[in-house]
């Protein structure tokens, strides 16, 4: 046997301060209330930081407001792409940290912060910068709105951050961010880049927090514009809450993403897809593929090749560079996980994880699969967020379609096939903002992303990223 | 001596499905002129109406979507050929509501204009809102505009000319919807929808019901099979409701803003009630 | 008589996926113990290669010394690989050493050749004491599509190697597509190959991870399917430690750790062992050795 030896990445790249405050106008203040973050690998308490209540998410939105109306508003677009364009590089520059930081503060595997989420981040900001000079040409009009309040999910800390913050300073809007209450630690190195960039004071605030700081946040009179990536439950509260404001508004919410396999797809590359779908960041993933359909003539080959491929993932110590899987980024995510399981095991589907051993301390789950699952359980409807998948299969490409769109979600759908017109078919008929073909899990800044139904509206990435920021 | 001819009334009903039923609650409603006489009765729907016309516009929806936009283009141009047929009834009917010949001569023709203008974008939109998007990796990327589903329109009293801005806006692009006409002036509404449904539009594709909006809108706004929401015609405290229903499913919402139905719609409306789809498929041997 | 030959139906191979499979595979990290494991066992899997023009009996002896005598506790290759005419200069040199002679043969590299010659040129190298085969499909019949022809050339040197083992050559850089790859794979595996090959060396690209994956793939369904299990040789291009520990990897992680012995997997590679040797040195003592610590040959 070969046996890979524990291959840690060095965490002394990384100063995690006791404490941090909140960032606002250009300073970190210390606020009234803190909360803690902690590993979720081992439960290791990492850092307290601040948590902002009404004094403090209003001071953040006035430091926002005048850093638009006096400096960011009126700044020529192409001065705001250097800002970005420098935002940009020190991310490159200290892009080792921040994956180390965020695979501590997060659980995800290094291999992913470090290959997937930190050049993902610098490209945002790139791919922005180049925007802030070139709105007229987008078919957007040129204005900004003002002030955005922007609130964030737990699951890609920074790579969110940079998918809010990049379009919106492009476009000439300050912002003030709300990181998850579990994952603050990328965000308030992202501030101090904002001060190592001299970017001037208020154009970007970080405020950390729970829920009810973001909801102070998203209900402030002083905002613009809204923009929140979350559960799909959230985004209705927050729906709810700008009904009768002037607030624009975009949402990126839940999904129970189909990844379709035909017959003829390519079948490697299929399984490596459906891996990759469900496992990539432990399944925490808005656009996860957790739900195959697979049609019936080679629905027992697809099974057997990926136990066989689930069978070599590795879980374990995030840090180390050889994980597939790394913890679940809290005990509550991971109850919640838990019981959408046993759920599924009660409603009759067949439960199978390969054998793997968890660490005892820390939050964790074996990538694990149903079979035997239909349309009516609820491990096909709901979004699990974790390494679940549940397999169904089907006879004729329409009843695909079907099942895979019969759901309120919308967000992202998988088809595998050799055959470039039904591809093509399927692809035109799949209700989702994104649709992978012979791919899946790819992300770009220069490609929309964004949901149909309850999994939000509005898209960020690319060109029509910059429209919800403009004033139109 | 001379009978005076006793003229024969129109009986105004719903428009649902491409039929013409009336409210199945059996309820109408007094239209006055502009003078406040007599004019007609309208039907007031009922929220199983607007149910209807919902599960009618679902129904619609797979066909009319799927139809090319160039046939979508080519049945709303249609459309305004006939409408241009029916002027006189149109520009009698805006009269009756209390405008000036010269008035209602004018919205009527901006209102045929109007729907032209937006026949024509139906084979333009993916080229004006899509994109190829230049991804860094061996990956074809393609991002195209698709009609949402089905819009619950709540439309403005302007009878003709913002009805017409706020149907053909929601239709060309694919996307059907169940119309809440102007409570008021709700008779060119369903005149319209006699045009409708003698052209080439399928049954379905626009659905229109007459009544007393805050009592339809809300349902319009709660139903979960209905994907989006045109609240031009709402009142401020009507929006508030119906943005708040349609929250619970994540409804696309057009809040009503201050709207002068003579000025270039521009693609607002359109955009409103499309979403972006992005394919991605590797580029390999 | 040779027996007719039918292909399965083979899934497709999608070219951006398996390559980012292959190279997501190549970003783990072997260290440490797993890393002196990792390298005794490619050295073990060596095939130590000469496949020159001006290769000499003297240039063969030298090789034969170096892959029983790779210096220090180091373990012993699998193989010296040599062209026929050499392969009874390799096999005394080699006598007691228990390390094979494989002969490329069938008018390698290009195999364009007749059927005949190329009997005759397998038959030679087996009397001379060849106990791999190291043969070369012809791939104008494969891209002409006269895929009978490749599989009867295959069942035709497969009976003249008697018992040696007969590697199959696809030489996947002029069958260029992944598709290609698998078929050939199937087809070499079907006409009865011990081992698939990727490279002649001769040709650019040559072993590749990609390349090596998607036949892993297939010796692995091979089996799965037929009960019958092929070796993989990865051949041309792999020159360090660094290139031999991704092969192990993508080995161990694809097909699965049955055939990560040198039975079942080969790397063909001249100078790859000195930096495997190297690469040893500096794991047992700490310090990075230099092309002067390792022998030339």
């Amino acid at each position: 046997m070969f046996e890979y030896a524990p291959a840690p990445e060095s965490r002394d790249i990384v100063h995690i301060r006791p404490s941090y405050g909140l960032f606002i106008d250009g300073e970190f203040t210390d606020a009234k209330e803190t909360i803690k973050t902690i590993d979720p690998a081992t439960e290791e308490v990492l850092a307290e930081v601040g948590s902002a209540g009404p004094e403090e998410v209003d001071l953040a939105v006035r430091a926002a407001r005048t850093a638009f109306e006096t400096v960011w508003g009126p700044m020529p677009g192409r001065e705001r792409a250097k800002y970005l364009y420098r935002i940009a590089r020190i991310i490159q520059e200290r892009s080792r940290e921040l994956a180390v930081l965020e695979s501590l503060d997060n659980g995800k595997p290094i291999r992913e912060s470090r290959d997937v989420d930190l050049p993902l981040v610098a490209a945002h900001f790139f791919y922005y910068a180049g925007w802030a000079d070139k709105l007229a040409h987008a078919g957007y009009g040129t204005k900004p709105l003002g002030v955005a309040g922007q609130v964030i999910p737990w699951n890609f800390p920074l790579l969110m951050l940079a998918w809010k913050i990049a379009p919106a300073l492009a476009t000439g809007n300050t912002v003030v961010l709300k990181p998850a209450e579990t994952t603050p630690l990328t965000a308030l190195v992202f501030a101090d880049i904002c001060r190592q960039a001299d970017l001037p004071p208020g154009v970007v605030n970080i405020i950390t927090g729970a829920g009810e700081t973001g909801r102070l946040l998203v209900s402030h009179d002083g905002i613009d514009k809204v923009a929140f990536t979350g559960s799909t439950e959230v985004g209705r509260q927050i729906a709810r809450s700008v009904a009768g404001t002037s607030k624009r508004l975009t949402l990126e919410l839940g999904g129970k993403a189909a990844n379709v396999v035909f017959d003829d797809a390519p079948l490697d590359q299929a399984v490596e897809g459906i891996v990759n779908g469900i496992f990539f960041n432990q399944g925490q993933v808005c656009c996860a593929g957790s739900r195959l359909l697979v049609q019936e003539p080679v629905a027992e080959e697809v099974l057997a090749r990926l136990r066989t491929r689930m069978a070599t993932l590795r879980v374990g110590d995030p840090l180390d560079k050889n994980t597939d899987i790394g913890a679940i980024n809290s005990a509550v995510q991971l109850q919640r996980i838990r019981d959408l399981s046993e759920v599924g095991e009660q409603e009759g589907a067949e439960r199978w994880a390969p054998p793997c051993e968890l660490p005892e301390k820390g939050f964790w789950f074996p990538p694990t699969v149903f079979t035997g699952v239909s349309q009516a359980h609820r491990i096909a409807r709901e979004e699990i967020f974790g390494p679940v998948l549940s397999v169904l299969t089907f006879r004729t490409p329409e009843e695909a379609i079907e099942k895979a769109n019969n759901t309120p979600y919308g967000l992202s759908a998988g088809v595998w096939s050799e055959k470039g017109s039904r591809i093509l078919w399927a692809a035109q008929r799949l209700r989702a903002g994104v649709v992978w073909a012979n791919t899946f899990n790819t992300f770009d800044p220069a490609s929309p992303f964004g949901g149909y139904q309850e999994s939000g509206f509005g898209r960020e990435g690319g060109r029509h990223g910059l429209e919800a920021y403009l004033e139109h | 001596m001379s009978t005076e001819r006793l003229t024969v009334r129109k009986t105004y009903k719903l428009y649902i499905g491409g039929a013409f039923p009336r409210s199945e609650s059996g309820r109408s409603y007094v239209i006055n002129d502009g003078q406040g006489g007599f004019l007609a009765n309208a039907s007031r729907a009922s929220r199983k109406d607007v149910r209807d016309g919902v599960t009618a516009a679902r129904k619609a929806f797979p066909g009319w979507s799927a139809r090319t936009p160039y046939n979508r283009g080519q049945i709303l141009y249609r459309v305004a050929e006939m409408l241009e047929g029916r002027r006189a009834q149109f520009v009698a009917e805006l009269r009756d509501t209390g405008l000036g010949k010269n008035a209602a001569t004018e919205e009527v023709d901006e209102a045929i204009d109007r729907w032209v203008w937006y026949a024509g974008w139906a084979d333009k939109l993916a080229a004006v809102l899509g994109s190829a998007n230049p991804v860094a990796g061996p990956f074809f990327n393609l991002s195209t505009p698709e009609p949402t589903g089905v819009v619950g329109v709540i439309a403005p009293d302007s009878p003709l000319l913002g009805l017409v801005s706020v149907i053909a806006p929601a239709i060309i692009s694919g996307n059907t919807c169940v119309v809440v006409a102007s409570e008021p002036a709700p008779l060119p509404a369903i005149t319209l929808a006699e045009v409708l449904a003698t052209s080439d539009l399928p049954g379905g594709v626009v659905n229109l019901l007459t009544g007393h909006r805050a009592e339809l809108a809300p349902w319009l706004a709660s139903h979960l099979d209905v994907n989006a929401l045109d609240l031009a015609g709402a009142s401020a405290d009507l929006t508030v409701e119906c943005e708040r229903a349609a929250a619970e499913n994540l409804k696309r919402v057009l809040r009503p803003a201050e709207s002068d139905w003579t000025a270039d719609p521009g693609l607002t409306r359109m955009k409103a009630f499309l979403e972006t789809k992005t394919i991605w498929h590797p580029i390999g041997l | 008589m040779v027996p007719t030959f039918t292909l399965p139906q083979l899934p497709g191979v999608d070219q951006v996926g398996a390559e980012e499979r292959a190279a997501r595979l190549a970003t783990r990290s072997i260290k440490t113990t797993a890393k002196a494991q990792a390298i005794d066992l490619a050295i073990t899997m060596v095939d130590l290669t000469t496949l020159e023009g001006a290769d000499t009996p003297g240039k063969v002896r030298a090789l034969c010394a170096k892959a029983a005598h790779p210096g220090g506790d180091a373990p012993r290759v699998a193989a010296v690989c040599v062209y026929p005419d050499l392969v009874a200069t390799a096999v005394r040199a080699l006598h007691g050493t228990g390390i094979g002679v494989a002969s490329v043969a069938t008018a390698f590299p290009s195999g364009r050749a007749p059927l005949e010659a190329k009997l005759i040129d397998t038959r030679l190298a087996v009397e001379d004491g060849a106990t791999e085969i190291d043969m070369v499909i012809d791939r104008g019949a494969f891209l002409s599509g006269d895929l009978q022809k490749v599989y009867d050339e295959i069942v035709a040197i497969k009976s003249e190697c008697r018992q040696a083992h007969l590697k199959v050559i696809l030489e996947t850089g002029e069958l260029v597509t992944y598709d290609n790859v698998r078929k050939a794979s199937w087809l070499a595996m079907l006409a009865g190959a011990d081992f698939i090959k990727t490279s002649t060396g001769k040709v650019s690209p040559a072993a590749t991870l990609p390349v090596t994956l998607v036949m892993l793939e297939a010796v692995r369904d091979f089996r799965a399917e037929q009960g019958r299990q092929v070796g993989v040789k990865a051949a041309g291009g792999i020159r360090t430690a660094k290139d031999a520990i991704r092969y192990l990897v993508l080995v161990n992680e694809t097909a699965g750790p049955d055939w990560l012995t040198p039975q079942w997997f080969r790397l063909g590679a001249s100078s790859l062992l000195n930096d495997l040797l190297m690469q040893r040195q500096k794991l047992s003592t700490g310090a990075y050795s230099g092309p002067d610590y390792v022998t030339l040959d």
